[in-house]
């Protein structure tokens, strides 16, 4: 098989790129902890709301500048609707859905996750800018879909 | 029986075979009408021009407009295409064409079975069908004849090649229905992982089984939905491989080369399903780092095309005596509208690899992940490259296939330059609108208000425009694929594949040995899924029971 030199060295530098390509990312996803959402956790979704955290949805305290956050997705509402988090906090939220799959995203931040029923997700996030924040579900799940939002007020 | 190999790309194909190939073409052309025509009005609604009414709701629009673009136009036009390109460059006398004409059947009852779910608002589950929604299980069962046909198709393939193998021991099959094959290996092993996710999906939908596991058949979905781009791409592919060089006289740049880019494209296309699911709960991290590497593997086949494709440029242009890029560029026969719209084509998918790349990388995604940009990526690489690309060949086989002039050459090359301004001006609005966050699959955008949604208004107006460009082109199209057609004149238009310089040695037995490399396929698929298989099954999920919420 004749390959021309300059393909050589096309393909060999477009190689090269991909595998630095790759290398900064495993560096990211290593020493700097910067890995997508992936937790495994199940949880029965006909439970969902009368186990805890999830039966009472909302911030808890867990130490100075950090608290975790329990949402409870619906079709075609948030849980809790509005929140209030402290300027400057670390927030864990974890997610889970009742019905059908719906999607976790603030868009001013970089709060992004898929939410399935019998699954419990999560993504941490530090909020650094004071705001009223729109939280929408960015998976379709029905006919009323695009009314599914709820806020997050950063003070 | 008398078979010969057609080493001239030369031989023509019979009218009953014209008809067969047409009648695929003719439903992917049904599908792009009604298809677009929906994508209009979404653009409409979305930037708040117009609102659907309520007995047929943006998201039976959007579910008709994904299944009927995404999956049966591209569907139809490459069986279309892959069945002409075995026909074209394997000649037989009386080929039996009832195992083509049974695929073509098959296909289409499960596209009529589906469509009359979506239109009847049975199915409004867009075309990604994410369960616990839960559509009629006879849009299931009309997407499952879909594929099925198409695995007839693959079948009537593998029959002609085997009769080939017959007559010409020890020769290689010819590249277009090589090109053809290897498409096909892909695609049936990517569609075992979706007719899986129908055994679950359909006694569930009919209340048979009480519950179903949610991740499980997103896994299997997106198994099937990356190579399932990787089989759109690759019908391009075999117009810019084969078609390209006969348009500008030159033979096929390496045919050793395009058999080893298309078996690369074969393996690299099914182990990296995951990278859609970035942000799903439940799948290990580890395993989603593993398939991002394994996604990014596609830039070595993808550089040999483009290699091999601006190589192609550089020695027609050589032949007429023409050096530089300026020259090169200047001397690229411009005003045929076929050359000039598979040529937009490739340009719009150099924006559609960059994107690609940000969609590909990891924890960057979760910046883009569901949101308008992922929109604009899939209409810049299934919209730009490869529709493109389709509907510009069409200029060159419906006229083949029907002995039938084209009506206007001139309206066919105004029709491909809007499509490309068209598609890069929705492109470019959807791609910002995603980095300002605004999220796809959402019939309206306003939020009651929202500081954040107020930006993304005046990119859904461009969204729109882009979206008017859009139409005019696709109605352009079937003007002058109905003109010519009906009122064609008469006249041969002649249709060559490219055939590879004389003195190419033949490319090693290994390149083309699409057993082995199903193999490897299998065994890559074996490597990238195992782990997140087997965390899967050590799980105690729930199963969830589903309902209807349109």
């Amino acid at each position: 098989m004749n390959i021309h030199r300059a393909e050589t060295i096309f393909i060999r530098v477009g190689a090269a790129t991909m595998l630095a390509f790759f290398a900064i990312l495993v560096y990211l996803a290593v020493a700097d902890r910067f890995v997508p959402p992936s937790h495994q956790q199940t949880i029965d979704p006909a439970t969902v709301t009368s186990t805890a955290p999830f039966d009472h949805p909302g911030l808890v305290r867990t130490g100075p500048n950090s608290y975790d956050a329990y949402y409870v997705a619906r079709a075609f509402s948030w849980s809790p609707q509005s929140l209030t988090i402290p300027l400057g906090s670390t927030v864990t939220f974890y997610v889970t859905s009742l019905d059908v799959v719906h999607g976790f995203t603030i868009p001013d931040e970089d709060v992004n996750v898929e939410v399935m029923p019998g699954w419990v997700s999560t993504v941490k996030h530090t909020f650094l800018k004071p705001g009223k924040l729109l939280l929408l579900c960015n998976q379709y799940c029905g006919i009323d879909h695009s009314t599914m939002y709820a806020s997050v007020t950063v003070k | 029986m008398k078979m010969a190999i057609d080493t001239s790309g030369k031989h023509t194909t019979t009218p009953a075979e014209n008809r067969l190939v047409l009648s695929h073409l003719y439903v992917a052309f049904g599908a792009l009408f009604v298809g677009t025509t929906f994508g209009l009005l979404q653009t409409l609604a979305r930037a708040n021009l117009m609102q659907p009414p309520p007995w047929f709701d943006y998201y039976r629009m959007l579910t008709a407009h994904g299944v009927l673009l995404a999956l049966v136009f591209t569907t139809f036009f490459i069986t279309g295409l892959a069945t002409f390109s075995v026909y074209k460059t394997i000649a037989r006398e009386r080929r039996p064409l009832n195992v083509g004409w049974i695929a073509w059947i098959v296909m289409l009852a499960g596209t009529l079975m589906a469509a009359f779910e979506i239109l009847t608002g049975g199915a409004s589950v867009l075309y990604t069908f994410y369960a616990p929604l839960k559509a009629s299980p006879w849009f299931y069962i009309g997407a499952t004849l879909l594929i099925v046909g198409t695995w007839i198709v693959f079948l009537d393939i593998l029959l002609n090649l085997k009769a080939f193998r017959k007559d010409n021991p020890g020769t290689a099959i010819p590249l277009p229905a090589f090109m053809a094959a290897a498409t096909f290996v892909m695609w049936f092993l990517a569609t075992l992982g979706v007719a899986v996710e129908m055994l679950l999906l359909i006694p569930w939908a009919f209340g048979w089984t009480s519950g179903i596991d949610v991740l499980l058949t997103r896994m299997l979905f997106w198994y099937f939905g990356h190579p399932l781009v990787y089989f759109w791409i690759l019908g391009a592919y075999i117009i810019w491989y084969a078609v390209v060089p006969a348009l500008l006289k030159v033979p096929v740049f390496s045919d050793a080369l395009t058999r080893l880019a298309f078996v690369l494209f074969l393996v690299l296309s099914l182990p990296i399903g995951l990278h859609h699911e970035f942000v799903d709960p439940g799948i290990a991290a580890r395993w989603k780092l593993l398939q991002t590497f394994l996604t990014l593997m596609v830039v070595v086949p993808s550089l040999m095309t483009a290699f091999a494709i601006f190589a192609t440029f550089e020695e027609s242009a050589a032949a007429k005596g023409q050096r530089g890029f300026v020259n090169i560029v200047r001397s690229l026969p411009w005003s045929d509208p076929v050359f000039a719209g598979i040529v937009l084509a490739m340009i719009l998918f150099i924006f559609g690899g960059f994107g690609g790349i940000v969609n590909a990388s990891y924890a960057m995604d979760i910046l883009v992940h569901n949101t308008m940009w992922i929109v604009g990526h899939f209409h810049v690489t299934v919209g730009g490259p490869v529709a493109l690309t389709f509907l510009a060949v069409s200029y060159l086989l419906v006229p083949a296939l029907t002995g039938r002039k084209l009506w206007s050459r001139s309206l066919a090359l105004v029709q491909v330059w809007l499509w490309f301004v068209g598609m890069s001006i929705m492109s470019i609005a959807m791609h910002t609108q995603g980095l300002l966050g605004a999220p796809r699959r959402s019939a309206d955008i306003a939020y009651a208000g929202a500081a954040v949604a107020a930006q993304w208004h005046p990119w859904a107006l461009v969204t729109a425009a882009g979206g008017v460009v859009i139409l005019t082109s696709v109605v352009a199209f079937a003007i002058n694929l109905f003109a010519t057609i009906f009122a064609g004149e008469e006249g041969e238009t002649p249709f060559v594949f490219a055939v590879a310089r004389a003195d190419e040695p033949p490319a090693p037995k290994w390149v083309g040995n699409l057993g082995m490399w199903t193999v490897v396929a299998v065994l890559l698929v074996v490597v990238a899924y195992g782990g997140a298989f087997y965390d899967h099954f050590r799980e105690h999920v729930y199963l969830i029971p589903g309902l209807r919420t349109w």
